[in-house]
């Protein structure tokens, strides 16, 4: 993907970040994103591309923490960063994570392209937990495109994760 | 908590259908481990790229590759000329001409004329993004400006540019039922009304893209985001090549709602890969997907309408206009349940329906969630509206007056067969609304409006619509399903799992569902028209009813018992005595040569193809029925709506998974408030101008508030266990709700789609006119 034969990208960069726990150093060009990064170098494809621009909240990962979307920043931004994906929040068994379940229960995947964003937004929005009432959760999600859902059934999810239960 | 309840009736005995079981894809998808087309690569992978159209209207004079081609790192770069057969044809279904039906075709990759901005002209192949992204800058193609038509009300005007070779008319349908004039003549009410529709693009999350390579067989695979995994066909005839030796695969897609139906990036695959021999990507960019890809049509209708002073609605005479754009696509058929959709879910006496589809300069029109039935709500209910305030009658009193039910007839001639809870879905959302809304303050207005709707599910009747699917025990009693559905997200798959699930008695967790491959899983059509459940749901119930009748039977000779007298379940075969576990009934199957498996073709309802004159017993297979109501505020000061409450409701005759059909009802309702508020692909001369997400803007979770649900079961659809498709039906009544609650708020209504604050503003000047003495 990143490079086809005898075409190197020029400008290449080596980087070391640690994604979802892991510790990576790779090599690739000094000009990708951090979603290219992540998805291209790396292989960690959970994070999506849906407009490039910052406006669809497809690519949302938590760089130490903080929710951004990742089709905004360079890679080289996230050098040494704590880096967090969807796909990090499953448990090492493969059972999902409390807020991941309470999504499944409440039928907050449609299509699923935003989920990983949503998810993360939300990961964002729940740290510190406490309650959360409606217009909180969905004034968090403002930046998180959704176009099968409506936005009720991932509200929910989140509202009842932010309540302690499901 | 956001709230929905489902009220039933003629409930059979179900375990397992009918429950809110979560769906095997939401779980991995939730995970974050599903390969989307886009996440999925190959070693030596290529990248592809189009080079588009920059003007809506143009003469190609010259075109040079080598400037690209000397780009390092780029393989191909490609015209029209080294495409096998460059010309894609459409059937325009009902426009015979003398010789023969009237066929339209368009280019894969332009080489002459390009007529809309967008249009692809080159296709560039290189090693990466970075020099593929380099040498589509350096492909070198010289324009002449040539005059466009870009109104499609002057489209047909003498002296218009002329989009392609013949007239702009792409296709008319006309409907004469009923005496118009005496209808007219003898009405105590006629009101009138002129309603515009926007053009909206689907804006899934996921744009188009795929993965193709040629295989050690000689078949070339496309993995691609689409809901349509037959157009193999379409590609192996681009390439001139058998049908046999083109696969496609369709991974879970991420969103459809008709953009993926016509093909995106699958012929431009399948020639890359032709000719490179290698493995190719291709992505489209949101500007690409926003700015090229066929969109929702805009709809021009004049509605004069009649009724007698109780309230029966006599007569509507219908003028629609749509906005074709630049090729024809799905326009004809578009334009065609604009029409059978067009007096909505009443029963109408007379109706003059005039129709007509015409070819401009805009981006191209095609399917989008609802086909043409959606637009028309806007302008039926608007005018349901209008008569019941010139009877002084309540909008749901002249709504449940004429609300078709079983044994009525639409005007184009089918009778609806089937019990419809129509009339209970408007009690439904007024009941579930409660007391009328109150303006939060000075400076504000609230009003509350409702929109009933009828939308076809299944494909029209004369396009012999199957579905097959394959299903079979394992000999450990799992059971695996085979079965070509394309699944975009509204559980297409997890259904079919359900009801195999459901009648051979399977733990659902020991169901395993292939689906969407043109070359491993039975063909199952499109997912489109709302037609799945019924389509390959009922194709997976008829083979699970098949295996289970083995079994049964086999079991039955085995132990000399009645085979009326045993049932199957997650134990095995009980019978009134004893319960055979299932590996044991499967070994007597095979004892006794009874097959495990079985593979089912269901067969839509059948009827006659239509002229232009419509006139048909059977049009389509059936219809799903429902009612929103929607309570808004409007700042008088700005014109800004703000949506309080929402409810919707269909008959949606038996929910196989409720939590899926409130996911459906929800996500429709609030896709049609985005319709209603704020959506539009603004073409400027045929330049679109919204080509990104902050541009074209989609409902945000702050734009919509909770879509309650009242769900309504018949039992009386034709799918399995009596359901009714649910995947269009939804989008019909926002607007014209929301335009009936802005009327009741501020005394005017507005007409003209999206309703912007601008359009608010200007109908609260209006009422204000109006209500001063």
């Amino acid at each position: 993907v990143l490079e086809g034969r005898g075409v190197p990208v020029t400008n290449t960069i080596t980087l070391a970040m640690t994604v979802n726990g892991r510790p990576v150093s790779a090599s690739g060009g000094d000009h990708f994103t951090l979603l290219r990064w992540l998805r291209d170098v790396l292989g960690v494809l959970d994070p999506k591309y849906g407009c490039g621009e910052g406006a669809c909240g497809a690519c949302t990962v938590l760089v130490d923490g903080d929710a951004v979307s990742s089709c905004l920043v360079l890679a080289a931004q996230a050098e040494g960063a704590d880096i967090r994906t969807a796909s990090g929040l499953t448990e090492a068994d493969g059972r999902l994570n409390a807020l991941q379940q309470s999504f499944l229960d409440h039928g907050a995947a449609q299509c699923g392209f935003c989920t990983p964003g949503m998810l993360m937004a939300a990961t964002e929005l729940l740290q510190p937990p406490g309650d959360l009432d409606r217009e909180t959760i969905r004034a968090a999600l403002h930046g998180n495109l959704c176009r099968c859902t409506g936005y009720d059934a991932i509200v929910s999810a989140i509202e009842a994760v932010a309540r302690g239960g499901r | 908590m956001s709230s929905s309840e489902i009220r039933t009736s003629k409930l059979e005995e179900l375990r397992v259908v009918h429950q809110s079981l979560p769906r095997q894809d939401a779980e991995e998808k939730i995970a974050g481990s599903t390969r989307y087309a886009g996440d999925f690569s190959l070693p030596g992978m290529l990248h592809a790229r189009l080079v588009r159209s920059p003007l809506p209207s143009a003469r190609i004079v010259r075109r040079d590759a080598s400037p690209a081609r000397s780009v390092p790192g780029v393989v191909a770069v490609l015209f029209g000329e080294d495409v096998p057969n460059n010309d894609i044809w459409v059937d325009v279904p009902g426009q015979t001409t003398e010789v023969a039906a009237l066929k339209a075709s368009m280019q894969v990759l332009a080489t002459e004329r390009v007529r809309f901005h967008g249009e692809p002209i080159a296709l560039v192949v290189a090693e990466n993004e970075d020099c593929l992204a380099e040498a589509c800058q350096e492909v070198d193609v010289e324009f002449e400006d040539l005059p466009g038509v870009f109104d499609p009300g002057r489209a047909l005007e003498a002296g218009a540019p002329r989009v392609h070779d013949g007239s702009n008319l792409l296709a008319e349908w006309n409907i004469d039922q009923g005496d118009i004039d005496a209808a007219f003549a003898r009405a105590d009410v006629v009101v009138e009304g002129d309603y515009e529709t926007q053009l909206v693009d689907h804006a899934y999350l996921e744009p188009e893209c795929g993965v193709a390579w040629l295989d050690d067989t000689g078949v070339i695979n496309i993995r691609v985001a689409t809901q349509v995994i037959e157009h193999y066909r379409d590609v192996a005839r681009i390439l001139g090549v058998p049908e046999s030796q083109v696969r496609v695969i369709g991974p879970y897609v991420g969103g459809g709602f008709g953009g993926k139906k016509d093909m995106t990036v699958e012929p431009y695959l399948g020639v890359a890969v032709a000719r490179t021999r290698r493995p190719v990507r291709m992505a489209w960019t949101r500007a690409e997907s926003l700015t090229a890809r066929a969109k929702r049509h805009r709809m021009h209708m004049r509605y004069r309408s009649a009724a007698s002073a109780d309230g029966t609605l006599l007569a509507h005479d219908v003028d629609i206009t749509t906005d074709a754009g630049a090729y024809a696509y799905l326009s004809a058929l578009v334009l065609l349940y604009a029409a059978v959709h067009a007096s909505g879910p009443y029963r109408t006496e007379a109706l003059r329906l005039r129709s007509r589809t015409v070819y401009t300069n805009n981006t191209p029109a095609s399917a989008m969630r609802g086909f043409g039935g959606m637009q028309v709500v806007f302008g039926y209910e608007s005018q349901m509206d209008r008569l019941a305030q010139a009877l002084g009658m309540k909008p749901e009193e002249i709504r449940k007056r004429n609300a078709l039910s079983r044994g009525d007839e639409l005007p184009v001639g089918q009778r609806i067969d089937t019990e419809v809870l129509l009339a209970e879905t408007i009690d439904a959302v007024i009941e579930r609304a409660g007391p009328r809304p109150a303006p939060s303050g000075p400076g504000t207005a609230a009003g509350r409006g409702m929109a009933s709707n009828l939308q076809s599910y299944g494909r029209l009747v004369w396009l012999n619509d199957a579905a097959s699917a394959w299903l079979g025990f394992e000999l450990d009693g799992s059971l695996t399903v085979r079965c070509g559905v394309p699944d975009v997200g509204g559980g297409q798959v997890a259904s079919l799992g359900q009801i195999a699930s459901e009648i051979l008695g399977t733990d659902p967790g020991l169901v395993t569902v292939h689906f969407g491959d043109s070359a491993r899983t039975p063909l199952a059509g499109t997912t489109t028209a709302t037609r799945q459940l019924l389509m390959s749901g009922n194709a997976v119930h008829d083979a699970a009813v098949a295996v289970r009748e083995g079994i049964i039977r086999a079991v039955a000779d085995e132990t000399g018992q009645d085979p009326e007298s045993l049932s199957i379940s997650a134990e095995g075969v009980v019978g009134i005595d004893a319960t055979v576990p299932i590996k044991e009934a499967l070994a007597i199957c095979r004892r006794r040569d009874v097959p495990i498996e079985a593979l089912a073709t269901f067969h839509g309802p059948k009827g006659g193809e239509v002229g232009r004159e419509l006139r048909s017993d059977r049009i389509f297979p059936d219809f799903t029925f429902g009612t929103h109501l929607a309570d808004v505020e409007v700042d008088l000061d700005t014109g800004q709506v703000r949506i309080l409450r929402y409810v919707a409701s269909h008959d949606v005759g038996r929910a196989i998974n409720p939590q899926s059909v409130e996911g459906q009802i929800a996500g429709g309702a609030v896709q049609g408030l985005g319709f209603a508020l704020l959506e539009e692909v603004v073409l400027q001369d045929g330049v679109n101008t919204t080509g990104g997400f902050f541009q074209y803007l989609i409902p945000t979770a702050t734009d919509v508030p909770d879509i309650e649900t009242v769900i309504l079961e018949s039992g009386e659809g034709m799918g399995p266990f009596g359901a009714r498709g649910i995947g269009e039906p939804p989008i019909g009544p926002p607007a014209a709700a929301i335009a009936s609650a802005i009327e009741d708020a501020v005394g005017a209504r507005p007409t003209v789609l999206p309703f912007t604050p601008e359009r608010v503003l200007a109908c609260i000047r209006e009422g204000a006119r109006s209500t001063t003495p």
